[in-house]
């Protein structure tokens, strides 16, 4: 989608149309770092915030309670709302769908220059943007059985997947699981308890005004001594326990098992009962994935509160996958070895929606970006967590599944789900890549926000004038801008309009937006100097021909890690693990003898 | 940083002994193309040193070789023992700077290769440069303290804890759904609370660690003529200041060094302390106080013990209070004579004393530099705990500031802007 709004010709090979939008593990969007994704990709008119907003069956703003650098947004979401919004779009294009299995890829000249379908189709393409998730030498584990398969019900792809073996790329295996689907009708829903949505729903969209379907509450149970004791007497059916799985699976999202085996001090662990959507009563059990064989699923789920009769429609099970080692990635997701190949997704070694969606729609740039001759697109670390993200795939490459946490994000205090458009749209309108409505709404709001930041500035005032205003602060003879006091740490709208009446012309959008710009202003000046540190270092290129083994003083290890990842500029170089300050130094000092 | 750098590692001039150290990547070929064959590692072998290019023998000498990252600097080391001759030590420093690659160390610039390549951290530096300095046994085992790494142990130590309570404070946001312990963020209070008293501990600490590098001033104080310089100079057993029977006679201060059981010291005479006194005596008078004021113990040297109120000068906890001339008095218990010597070695026991006590207290930190990466590091965690509960955010961007100070104190970041002022108290070859 991101190809075809910078205008490229585009078209897209999948298995089954009708299956574009699945969400193949739980049934939410957002988070936090997720949630700031979604808004990033929505900033730079990507699709998946719309969808989010009109799928959306219960919305929750993640840590209300602490400052707006730490809110994500995050909706449960009705999975055919979803596939529909996502479908709809796609058919409002004139992208080009073939149903089909991607083989092989055409490179001719060390270029890409097509793929072939199974049918034997040939693709031309000067770009080709790989997203295959879990499908590339997928693995179902249930128990002790195994199977190859991409998803639950739909075939793995074997031929690609030894294509890009033959091209030397580094491999790897992760794996991931799901828990398993609960019949709604069979869960005693009067003793769990209810986890009803925001009174005032945060929206992911910078478009959208508010939910566009019914309102649900999810139900919590929890897991208990009983459920401990089954899934322990049973271990060794797991197909993680039972040695049958290599691939590394996530720290953060372990397994039930995994639970219960780590945490054996912990009596109980919480279940989040997520309804599918609004016509089906299909439920997602959040936090007991499992590998375990069915009948001892259906045991330890009816161990619990609430759930005593309850029926699974579909089991959990494990999948391994293959990954391709994201350090043989550019920071545009291009292949270092392959022009005009780029990855996206869970090739990459990430995991969840919104990670793969930022992916794709930087590689869908960029890959346009390519097919076009413009510029690529690179997103830094100071800019957006899309930023983040890829650069910390493509320097520290993965151990386990990539997944996006606000603690990534060294400039959390400015990268911020609020401000996203103000962050990424005029990017986003550069590139060509954000439609009229955006654009409009994103100007205006920006003229708002800037009168208003413009008039909040404009308004000086003496500390015993800020007094006759009611409003407390050090008798030391500054005078400070109504903004400054803005972001005083108790201040809130209404204080703030009662001791300035005059910034009542704005509106409380705007209020509130100045009011979370305020609050972080001090330390976003502080870490302006980071970030220009920042920008000088990754000003520095490095060519990617440079020859390691020339430099005199590194290690035979480094030297191997700094042949591996390629860095593109000094600044990601410094962020390789083990680099020191005199190896930065070296390869600075060859790079200005080569420019010479 | 690529080249190869060498330099004389002892004092010039004639000795029994002179060391010449090779660094970089060429110091092995360097040491070879001397010694005429390959050094061995870490073996000390007997080789005549010759003129590269003319094959004349220059010295018969000890020659080591280190090979990196084993060494000193973690580079390639060669070290040639030489005889300490002023021509050895000329003919082989103008041999090695004749050789491709190869170039006369800059000061400090050994210690800072080792610093580059993780063989010290920057506050094992600084206590290698007050080592090289150190004149007393006290000041020498502090200085081996630091060297040995007990800032950088210090600033570990704080790291570990901080470091926890950053994980705790991330997991209290990106967890938020999850079920955490309730009482998260009450122990990153507690941690970052200890934290800060250590913190403000080690500066207290850190500034009588930094008396003992550089000495403590004792100051005598008194009114004209009543001894003081002849006290001085019975406690320095030496003539340094002019007495004279006429008062007022001195009027700058002076200053002399001592070396008191281990502990360095500078003995401060000045101006007698009086109203009356001409425009010349009364500026003498003015500093005088002043540098009474700003000395770490002072000793009243009175006629009577009421005299000491009326001199100008606040006495403080320790400072010691004696009776002048006991040799024109008699017999008084704490009467002092700067002429007999009477009482001189009881007050210099007593100053010993006052001053142990003071060291017995000392910390590790002794750099300004060290201790202002601490303040800094503690004013962070003010404001960390200032902003939680509420804004945890902050509280995460005030923790990872005072990781960055901590990072600062052992010179892990932004180190170039400090090291020019560090290296630059290194002599050549160091």
């Amino acid at each position: 989608m991101a190809a075809h709004r910078a205008g490229a010709r585009v078209v897209l090979v999948t298995h089954r149309f009708d299956r574009l939008g699945e969400m193949s593990c739980n049934p939410a969007i957002g988070g936090l770092g997720k949630g700031h994704i979604v808004r990033e990709i929505d900033a730079l008119d990507g699709v998946m915030g719309r969808a989010a907003d009109y799928a959306g069956i219960q919305f929750r703003l993640l840590n209300r309670s602490k400052g707006p650098a730490a809110q994500g947004p995050r909706a449960q979401t009705d999975r055919d709302r979803y596939r529909a919004a996502i479908q709809a779009r796609f058919r409002a294009t004139d992208i080009l769908v073939l149903e089909g299995e991607v083989v092989d890829l055409r490179v001719e000249g060390g270029e890409v220059c097509g793929v072939e379908v199974a049918d034997g189709t040939h693709l031309p393409a000067r770009s080709v943007v790989l997203t295959t998730g879990t499908f590339l030498r997928g693995m179902i584990h249930l128990g002790t059985e195994t199977y190859p398969a991409g998803r639950s019900s739909d075939p793995a792809s074997v031929r690609l997947a030894d294509r890009l073996g033959d091209l030397g790329l580094p491999l790897g295996r992760l794996k991931t699981g799901t828990p398993p689907r609960l019949d709604g009708r069979t869960i005693d829903w009067s003793r769990v308890e209810s986890q009803p949505g925001d009174e005032i729903p945060a929206m992911f969209s910078f478009l959208s005004e508010c939910p566009a379907c019914a309102q649900v509450s999810c139900g919590i149970t929890h897991t208990n001594a009983a459920t401990h004791a089954i899934i322990r007497a049973n271990l060794g059916r797991s197909a993680m326990y039972g040695g049958r799985i290599s691939g590394a699976g996530p720290r953060y999202c372990p397994s039930i098992e995994d639970k219960v085996v780590r945490f054996p001090d912990k009596e109980t662990h919480q279940v989040f009962l997520e309804p599918e959507g609004l016509e089906t009563h299909t439920v997602y059990p959040n936090g007991i994935s499992t590998s375990l064989p069915l009948d001892v699923q259906e045991a330890y789920v009816r161990s619990m509160e609430g759930l005593e009769t309850v029926d699974i429609i579909r089991p959990g099970y494990a999948i391994e996958y293959d990954y391709v080692d994201p350090r043989s990635l550019s920071r545009t997701l291009e292949l270092r070895a392959l022009d005009g190949l780029f990855l996206a997704g869970q090739i990459n070694g990430t995991t969840g929606y919104e990670e793969a969606a930022g992916q794709g729609l930087l590689a869908g740039l960029n890959a346009a970006a390519r097919a076009l001759g413009r510029e690529p697109v690179v997103l830094d670390r100071a800019q957006a967590y899309i930023g983040v993200m890829v650069d910390d795939l493509v320097t520290r490459g993965v151990s386990e599944p990539y997944r996006m946490f606000t603690s990534r994000a060294e400039y959390r205090l400015n990268l911020r789900a609020d401000n996203a458009d103000q962050r990424l749209t005029p990017l986003g309108l550069a590139i060509g890549c954000v439609g009229p409505e955006r654009r409009e709404a994103f100007l205006a709001r920006q003229e708002a926000l800037a009168a208003g930041r413009c008039a909040a500035e404009g308004i000086l005032v003496t500390p015993s004038e800020a007094a006759d205003r009611g409003l407390a602060v050090n008798g030391d003879g500054v005078r400070r801008s109504a903004f400054e006091l803005l972001g005083y740490p108790d201040m809130d709208i209404g204080r703030f309009l009662s001791a300035f009446p005059e910034m009542a012309s704005c509106s409380s959008a705007v209020l509130d937006q100045l009011l979370r710009d305020a609050m972080y202003a001090p330390y976003l000046a502080r870490q302006e100097q980071d970030v220009e540190r920042l920008r000088r270092d990754e000003g520095v290129a490095l060519p990617q021909a440079l020859d390691y083994s020339g430099i005199p003083g590194l290690s035979a290890e480094l030297r191997g890690k700094l042949e591996k990842v390629r860095p593109e500029t000094l600044g990601q170089a410094s962020r390789m693990e083990g680099m020191t300050p005199v190896a930065l130094t070296q390869i600075l000092v060859r790079v200005r003898q080569s420019a010479r | 940083m690529g080249d190869t750098i060498f330099a004389q590692a002892t004092p010039p001039g004639r000795a029994g002994v002179a060391i010449v150290r090779i660094s970089g990547p060429r110091a092995l070929a360097a040491g070879e193309a001397l010694a005429g064959t390959p050094v061995p590692a870490r073996v000390a072998s007997l080789r005549w040193l010759r003129d590269p290019g003319t094959r004349e023998r220059i010295d018969q000498a000890l020659v080591l070789a280190f090979p990196g990252p084993r060494s000193f600097s973690g580079e390639d080391v060669v070290e040639l023992h030489l005889h300490g001759s002023t021509a050895v030590s000329r003919a082989v420093l103008a041999s090695l700077g004749a050789l491709d690659g190869l170039r006369m160390a800059e000061p400090g610039e050994f210690s800072r290769r080792a610093l580059m390549n993780g063989r010290m951290d920057l506050s094992q530096v600084e206590g290698l440069g007050d080592l090289l300095v150190a004149e007393t046994a006290i000041q020498r085992q502090q200085a081996l303290r630091v060297m040995d790494g007990a800032v950088s142990r210090l600033a570990q130590d704080w790291r570990e804890r901080l470091v926890h309570a950053l994980a705790f404070v991330e997991a209290s946001i990106d967890f938020a759904d999850e079920e955490l312990p309730a009482d998260v963020l009450e122990e990153v209070r507690a941690i970052v609370a200890a934290t800060i008293a250590a913190m403000q501990q080690e500066i207290a600490a850190g500034r009588v660690a930094e008396r003992i590098r550089d000495g403590f001033e004792v100051a005598i104080v008194g009114r004209p003529n009543v001894g003081k310089s002849t006290l001085l100079n019975s406690l320095a057993r030496r003539d340094v200041a002019l007495t004279s029977k006429v008062a007022g006679t001195t009027r700058d201060v002076i200053e002399v060094r001592m070396d008191l059981g281990g502990i360095a010291m500078t003995l401060l005479d000045m101006a007698g302390l009086r109203e009356r006194a001409g425009r010349v005596e009364a500026l003498g008078v003015a500093r005088a106080r002043q540098r009474a004021a700003a000395a770490d113990l002072r000793i009243f040297l009175v006629a009577d013990a009421d005299e000491v109120d009326l001199l100008g000068v606040v006495r403080r906890d320790g400072d010691i209070v004696v009776r002048a001339k006991a040799d024109l008095r008699g017999d008084v218990a704490d009467g002092v004579s700067g002429t007999t010597g009477q009482g001189v070695d009881a007050l210099l026991a007593t100053i010993a004393d006052a001053l142990s006590e003071r060291v017995a207290g000392a910390g590790t930190a002794a750099e300004l530099r060290q201790r202002l990466a601490i303040g800094d590091s503690a004013a962070c965690l003010d404001r960390a705990l200032a902003s939680l509960p509420q804004r945890v955010e902050v509280a995460a961007e005030e923790l990872r500031g005072s990781l960055r100070a901590l990072d600062f104190l052992v010179g892990k970041v932004d180190v170039e802007s400090v090291l020019d002022v560090v290296f630059r108290s290194f002599c050549l070859g160091k």
